[in-house]
C-alpha cells in the first residue's frame, strides 16, 4: 500500500509539469502579458522593457517558468498586475468554489446514485424510460443554457430564489448554482449507475444472497450497490477537478466569485501570475482527487491488493 | 503489474475528464465493444456470413431512435449547405425598431435585442455548429487513432510517453483551455476552434484506439497472420484497423454532438467565434441580456442547439447497441 502510494505520487510529478508547463506557455507565448497593464493605450516602450524587467518577464520562458515554480513551492504565488498577491485572491475564492463544488457533488451521489438504483433495478420500465431520456435531454442541453433557464425561470418568473449570488456565497444560495453544475454529470452518474447495478443484478453472489433469505433492500444496499459503485466512485471523483474548473459558465452566470470568475477575470486581463496561480492548484486537486479514487478502490473491492 | 495497470481497476471505467463526460461514458460503455472485435459470425438467410457491420446496419435500420436522429442530423445538414432554401433574407439584417418584437409573419420566432430576424439566425447558425463538429470530429478521430493505434501496436517506450502526454492534457479543464488558447486568437473563422477542439481532444480517442488496438493485436488471427509473415503495415491495416475501429467511431460519434456543444460554450463565454459570424452560442449571449422581455430570443437557438446535440448523442447511442453484440 505505502509502496503504491509513493509510486503514484512519482507518477504524478511529470503529469504536474507537463499540465502546468502547458498552460504557462499557453499564458507567456499567446498572449502579451504587459499589454493588460496600461489599460487601452498601447504601453509607451520604456514603461515595458520597465515592466518585463520588474516581473522577470525578459528572461527566456523556461527560466520563468522554472523560476515560478519554485516560488509556487514555497507559498508564493505571485502578484497579480493590480499588486493583489495571488495567493489573497485564492483565499476569497476557493471556499466559495468548494462550497459550490460540495453542493455540486452532493446533488450527484445522492440524486445520481439513488435514480440509478432505481432505474437499474427496473430496467425496461415506464420510470426507467422516462428517466434514461431526461438524461440524454440533460446531457444534451449545455450548462450554460440549463443555468439560464433556471435563472430565468426560478430567478426572475417564479421568484423562488434571487438571480445572483451574494458575495457571501453561502450553502442556501448555491443550491441552484450547484445543481446546474451538476447537471451533466448528474445524468452521467445514473447512467453509469444504471449501467452497472443492472449487469451486476444477474451474477451469482446477488442469487446466493436472495437465495440465502437475505431481505431485499440489505441485497441491495451491501451486495449489489457497493460492487456496482466503483465505476460510479471513479467518475466522481475524477469529476471533483473538472467541476471546480468547470464551474466558469456556473459562476459567469450567476455571478459567483469562486476560482471561475477569478480565472475569467484573469484570462480577459491576460493576467499571467493569476491565471496559472489557479491552475496550478486545480491540477494538484484533480491529480490528488484521482489518487484518492484509486485509494477508495480497495475499500469499496477488498479484492483489489496494492503491491 | 505493468504500468498502465497500476490502479487495480478496469481501464474502461476510469472516465476521464475532458471534453465533457459524454465521450468519457462512451468510452467506458464502448470497452466492451473490444473484446468482440470480430462480431459474430452468424449465418445470414442467404447462409452467407454476416460482418459485424452488416449485422449492425440491420439492427440500425430497425431502430426507430436512430431513424429519428438521422433524420434530424440529414436535416440539419441540409440547411447548413443551403440555408436559403427555408429561410429568406441575411441573417445580418437588423432592423433596431423592430427589436424583441415577438412572432409575426416573416419572423415566425420573433425580433431579437438587435432586432434581427431569429429564425432567419437560427437556421443559418446550424452551418457553425454542423462545420465545427464534423471538422472537429474528423480531425480528433483522425489524429487520435494513428497515435493511440500506432502507440497501442508498438507499445514499449513511445506507448508509456504518449499514456503520460494523455494524462496532462486530461488534467487540464477544456473550457479552461480553450478560454486561454482562444483569448488572443483574433481570426474570426471556425479554424481556430476546430484546432482548439482537435489540439485537446485527441487524447480521449487516442486512448480508446490504444485499449482497442491492444485487445484486437492478441488476437489469434493476428498472430496466425503475424506467424504467416505479414508485415506489420498489413497487420495493422488489414487485420487490426477493421476489428479495432468500432469503439473509435462509437465515441467519435458521441463526441460530435459535444463539440457542438462546446463551440456554443466558448461562443457564449466571447472566445469562440465572434460577431458578425452566426452562431447558436454568440445569440443566445447576446439574448441573455433580454432575457426579461424577449425570452423567445433565447429560446430558439438554445432549442435548436439543444435538438442537434441531442440527435448526435442519441445515434452515437444507437450505433453503440448496434455494434455491441453482447446485447443482442
Amino acid at each position: 500500500m505505502g509502496r503504491y502510494v509513493v509510486r503514484r505520487l512519482l507518477q504524478m510529478i511529470p503529469v504536474f509539469i507537463g499540465a502546468t508547463l502547458l498552460i504557462f506557455l499557453m499564458v507567456n507565448v499567446m498572449g502579451d502579458p504587459i499589454a493588460g497593464l496600461c489599460g487601452e493605450r498601447q504601453c509607451d516602450p520604456a514603461t515595458a522593457a520597465q515592466l518585463k524587467r520588474d516581473f522577470g518577464l525578459d528572461k527566456p520562458v523556461w527560466q520563468q517558468y522554472v523560476t515560478y515554480m519554485g516560488n509556487v513551492f514555497t507559498g508564493d504565488f505571485g502578484t497579480a498586475f493590480n499588486g493583489q498577491p495571488v495567493t489573497e485572491l485564492m483565499a476569497s475564492a476557493f471556499p466559495v468554489t468548494i462550497r459550490l463544488t460540495i453542493v455540486a457533488i452532493l446533488f450527484e451521489v445522492i440524486v445520481g446514485i439513488a435514480l440509478g438504483v432505481v432505474t437499474g433495478l427496473r430496467r425496461g420500465s415506464p420510470v426507467d424510460t422516462g428517466v434514461l431520456l431526461l438524461t440524454l435531454v440533460v446531457i444534451s442541453v449545455p450548462t450554460f443554457v440549463t443555468g439560464l433557464l433556471l435563472q430565468l425561470l426560478l430567478g426572475v418568473k417564479w421568484g423562488w430564489i434571487k438571480p445572483s449570488v451574494s458575495p457571501d456565497a453561502t450553502f442556501g444560495e448555491l443550491i441552484v448554482p450547484g445543481l446546474v453544475l451538476a447537471s451533466v454529470s448528474l445524468a452521467y452518474v445514473t447512467r453509469l449507475t444504471r449501467t452497472s447495478i443492472a449487469e451486476n443484478k444477474r451474477s451469482d453472489y446477488v442469487r446466493t444472497a436472495v437465495a440465502k433469505g437475505l431481505p431485499r433492500h440489505r441485497v441491495v444496499t451491501r451486495h449489489l450497490l457497493r460492487n456496482s459503485l466503483i465505476p460510479v466512485v471513479t467518475f466522481i471523483g475524477t469529476d471533483i477537478g473538472a467541476l471546480m474548473g468547470g464551474a466558469i459558465v456556473t459562476e459567469r452566470i450567476f455571478n459567483i466569485h469562486g476560482v471561475g470568475y477569478q480565472l475569467y477575470q484573469g484570462i480577459l486581463r491576460q493576467n499571467t501570475q493569476t491565471v496559472v496561480g489557479f491552475v496550478t492548484v486545480l491540477v494538484i486537486v484533480f491529480l490528488v482527487a484521482n489518487l484518492l479514487v484509486d485509494l477508495l478502490y480497495a475499500v469499496l473491492d477488498p479484492r483489489i491488493r496494492y503491491v | 503489474m505493468s504500468d498502465h495497470q497500476g490502479t487495480g481497476a478496469p481501464e474502461g471505467v476510469i472516465a476521464p475528464t475532458g471534453m465533457g463526460g459524454a465521450m468519457d461514458l462512451a468510452a467506458s460503455e464502448a470497452e466492451t465493444l473490444e473484446k468482440t472485435p470480430g462480431g459474430p459470425l452468424g449465418t445470414g438467410p442467404a447462409g452467407k456470413p454476416r460482418s459485424l457491420w452488416s449485422d449492425a446496419w440491420r439492427d440500425l435500420r430497425r431502430n426507430p431512435v436512430f431513424i429519428i436522429s438521422a433524420l434530424v442530423i440529414l436535416f440539419l445538414v441540409f440547411i447548413s449547405l443551403w440555408p436559403s432554401a427555408i429561410a429568406s433574407g441575411s441573417p445580418l439584417k437588423c432592423n433596431l425598431s423592430k427589436a424583441q418584437e415577438g412572432s409575426q409573419p416573416g419572423a415566425p420566432f420573433g425580433y431579437d435585442g438587435q432586432g434581427c430576424n431569429v429564425y432567419t439566425r437560427t437556421v443559418y447558425g446550424a452551418r457553425t455548429s454542423v462545420t465545427v463538429g464534423v471538422l472537429a470530429t474528423l480531425g480528433v478521430a483522425i489524429l487520435g487513432s494513428i497515435l493511440g493505434g500506432f502507440a497501442g501496436f508498438f507499445g514499449g517506450f513511445w506507448d508509456s510517453i504518449l499514456s503520460r502526454i494523455t494524462d496532462v492534457f486530461f488534467a487540464i479543464p477544456v473550457v479552461l483551455g480553450g478560454l486561454v488558447l482562444l483569448s488572443v486568437v483574433t481570426s474570426n473563422t471556425v479554424w481556430p476552434v476546430i484546432g482548439f477542439m482537435v489540439l485537446l481532444g485527441w487524447p480521449q480517442i487516442s486512448r480508446i484506439a490504444r485499449g482497442s488496438v491492444i485487445t484486437a493485436k492478441q488476437n489469434d488471427y493476428v498472430q496466425a497472420a503475424r506467424a504467416l509473415g505479414a508485415s506489420n503495415s498489413r497487420l495493422l491495416l488489414r487485420h487490426i484497423a477493421p476489428n479495432a475501429v468500432a469503439p473509435v467511431i462509437v465515441v467519435a460519434t458521441i463526441a460530435l454532438g459535444t463539440y457542438i456543444s462546446l463551440e456554443a460554450t466558448l461562443s457564449y463565454l466571447g472566445v469562440g467565434l465572434k460577431p458578425p459570424s452566426v452562431s447558436w452560442g454568440i445569440d443566445i449571449s447576446a439574448a441573455s441580456p433580454y432575457i426579461r422581455n424577449a425570452p423567445h430570443a433565447l429560446l430558439w437557438p438554445s432549442g435548436a442547439l439543444a435538438v442537434t446535440v441531442l440527435a448526435f448523442i442519441m445515434l452515437g447511442d444507437a450505433v453503440r447497441d448496434a455494434l455491441d453484440p453482447k446485447l443482442r
